[in-house]
């Protein structure tokens, strides 16, 4: 297989920006250019990942968005979904033996679209689903009572992982959300979705993330740390959620597809830190189980084991997660570009002290986690 | 392109486009069902389960549906929620809402509904009567569209 390294990222910061979309977007894709010393037309494919419709209010909006990319009149696609993706695909270019550099984009203003949840209900089929009131927070809510019930997890476990991240977040400058809040803070914050509160919901934010992707040789031209792409699993289950387990989620087979290809039998040991998609706090918790990085039911005692905060032995979320920061589409994008900056050695302030080798990037949509993409970087 | 102090101009953009969407065979037969107060699912003849709302195939094993069962209208809590927050689209004299996932009896599915006929205002009320476990039976609209909404509510068994 061929080798594909990630040769720099630049991200815009999360709080609601003055810019317009177009403007927004040519600063951070510029500011890529820039640090590799790269004009646009010298790279060779652009990928770029942009949603529809209700987060854009546009439709086919990488027709607009298209020239604050840089990618017009070179070969160009355009990803759906989460733009996890669109980083894939350009690795897969790059993997073809076509293309020497790649360009990943992917962006969005949360701040100009409606809110998260009147978007979210039009993910349910307006059949059955939608006229009930279902969205992404009230399906989350469920999913979090089942897995308070089940294995024993306690509503102060899940509160902590806000704890975690927003204390995380005061260490990284992009992050939308900044404020050092208490357990209590979070347990005594509005019961919008028994038992989901509040500041267990990700905000909306704005993103633009952007990435230089190279072969081998080239990305070692390009940089003196080149990070490298080790391995990516995706998987959706069904669409009725009644047909499914919430607590059994695609997301292990994503996992075991990711650590298969990267060679990795053991992700407890291999994984030295993860950056994981985390829209409502108790998620964090299942995520881990479901990635094998604790066992099953035991994400609350990996929480209060401590071992996920920045100085533990498997830091998640050193980034501030999506709970500080939640551009939907492009997060998962972030995820990827705070993993690799974990390995370069240049997170800056929340530059987790040991040496990273193999890092985790994780997203996911969907209600409860319908879609999982899991990503493995190595040094 | 510095950011601005003052906060240029946005403009506002509202769209609004209908659609009409086929319901198909299968799923018109089940909302006549439901105009005559029947819930029907279907079992798949593979592995045998029996899947509510009515489907044209089952997802799992990929053969059509063919055989039609009406089921029961009473079943279990499988889990919950209390929605008691406000987005554009769901406005303050519109919550709170209790939903829930409900298994019927004898299916192998959840079917999502919302839970009603006391005094949902008040939450302590709810977390008494409401539990994962609990039983509920359907309470059918006296008008009939041949929609989901023809379920008025699930009551809880007591
Ligand atoms: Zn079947």
């Amino acid at each position: 297989m061929k080798k594909v390294g990630i040769v720099e990222v630049t991200q815009s910061p999360g709080a609601e920006s003055s810019l317009s979309l177009m403007e927004f977007t040519y600063k951070t894709v510029k500011e890529l250019l820039d640090k590799v010393g790269m004009r646009r037309d010298e790279v060779d494919t652009y990928v770029m990942a942009s949603s529809d419709v209700l987060h854009s209010g546009m439709s086919c909006a990488n027709s607009f968005d298209i020239d604050a990319t840089g990618g017009f009149l070179k070969p160009f696609s355009r990803t759906e979904g989460d733009a996890i993706t669109a980083f894939v695909y350009g690795c897969m270019r790059i993997m073809s033996g076509n293309y020497d550099t790649a360009l990943i984009v992917g962006l969005i203003k949360g701040s100009e679209n409606a809110d998260n949840d009147t978007i979210t209900s039009c993910f349910a089929d307006p059949f059955y689903s939608r006229p009930t009131g279902i969205n992404e927070t009230t399906a989350a809510a469920m999913q979090m009572r089942l897995y308070l019930q089940r294995y024993g997890i306690t509503e102060e476990q899940c509160a902590k992982v806000v704890v975690k991240n927003l204390g995380n977040a005061l260490f990284n400058p992009y992050t939308h959300i900044k404020k050092r809040v208490s357990v209590e803070d979070v347990l005594g914050s509005e019961r919008i979705c028994d038992p989901l509160k509040a500041m267990e919901c990700a905000p909306k934010s704005d993103g633009v993330c952007a990435m230089l992707l190279a072969s081998e040789e080239k990305a070692k031209e390009l940089t003196d740390k080149p990070v490298w792409f080790k391995g990516w699993g995706a998987s959706m289950d069904t669409f009725y959620l009644g047909d499914r387990d919430l607590l059994d989620t695609p997301l292990k087979s994503a996992a075991a597809s990711a650590y298969k290809m990267a060679g990795i039998s053991n992700p407890r040991k291999a994984i030295d830190m993860a950056e994981i998609c985390e829209p409502y706090a108790f998620q964090e918790l299942l995520w881990c189980e479901q990635l094998g990085l604790c066992g099953q039911g035991e994400g609350g005692k990996l929480i209060d084991s401590g071992a996920t905060q920045m100085n533990g032995s498997l830091p998640v979320n050193p980034s501030g997660g999506v709970l500080a920061m939640n551009p939907y589409v492009s997060r998962g994008l972030y995820r990827v570009a705070e993993a690799a900056l974990q390995i370069k050695g240049k997170a800056g302030e929340h530059q987790i002290d040991k040496k990273v080798n193999t890092a985790l990037a994780h997203a996911t949509y969907g209600f409860c986690g319908q879609w999982q993409g899991v990503v493995i970087l190595g040094s | 392109m510095a950011e601005e102090k003052e906060r240029p101009r946005t403009i506002e953009a509202v769209g609004t486009a209908p659609f009409e969407m086929a319901l198909g065979p299968t799923w018109t037969r089940f909302f006549e069902g439901i105009k005559e107060e029947k819930i029907f699912g279907t079992r798949c003849k593979k592995c045998g389960r029996v899947l509510v709302p009515a489907r044209p195939f089952c997802p799992r094993c990929f053969e059509p549906m063919e055989e039609w069962v009406e089921v029961a209208q009473e079943g279990t809590i499988v889990t919950w929620s209390y929605i008691d927050y406000t987005y554009f689209g769901l406005e303050d004299d519109m919550i709170p809402v209790v939903p829930a996932t409900i298994k019927l009896d004898g299916t192998d599915t959840s079917w999502w509904g919302v839970i009603g006929g006391f005094d949902i205002k008040d939450f302590d009320l709810v977390a008494k009567k409401v539990k994962v476990g609990g039983r509920v039976k359907a309470v059918w609209r006296k008008e009939k569209r041949g929609c989901v909404q023809d379920i008025e509510y699930w009551k809880v068994i007591e």
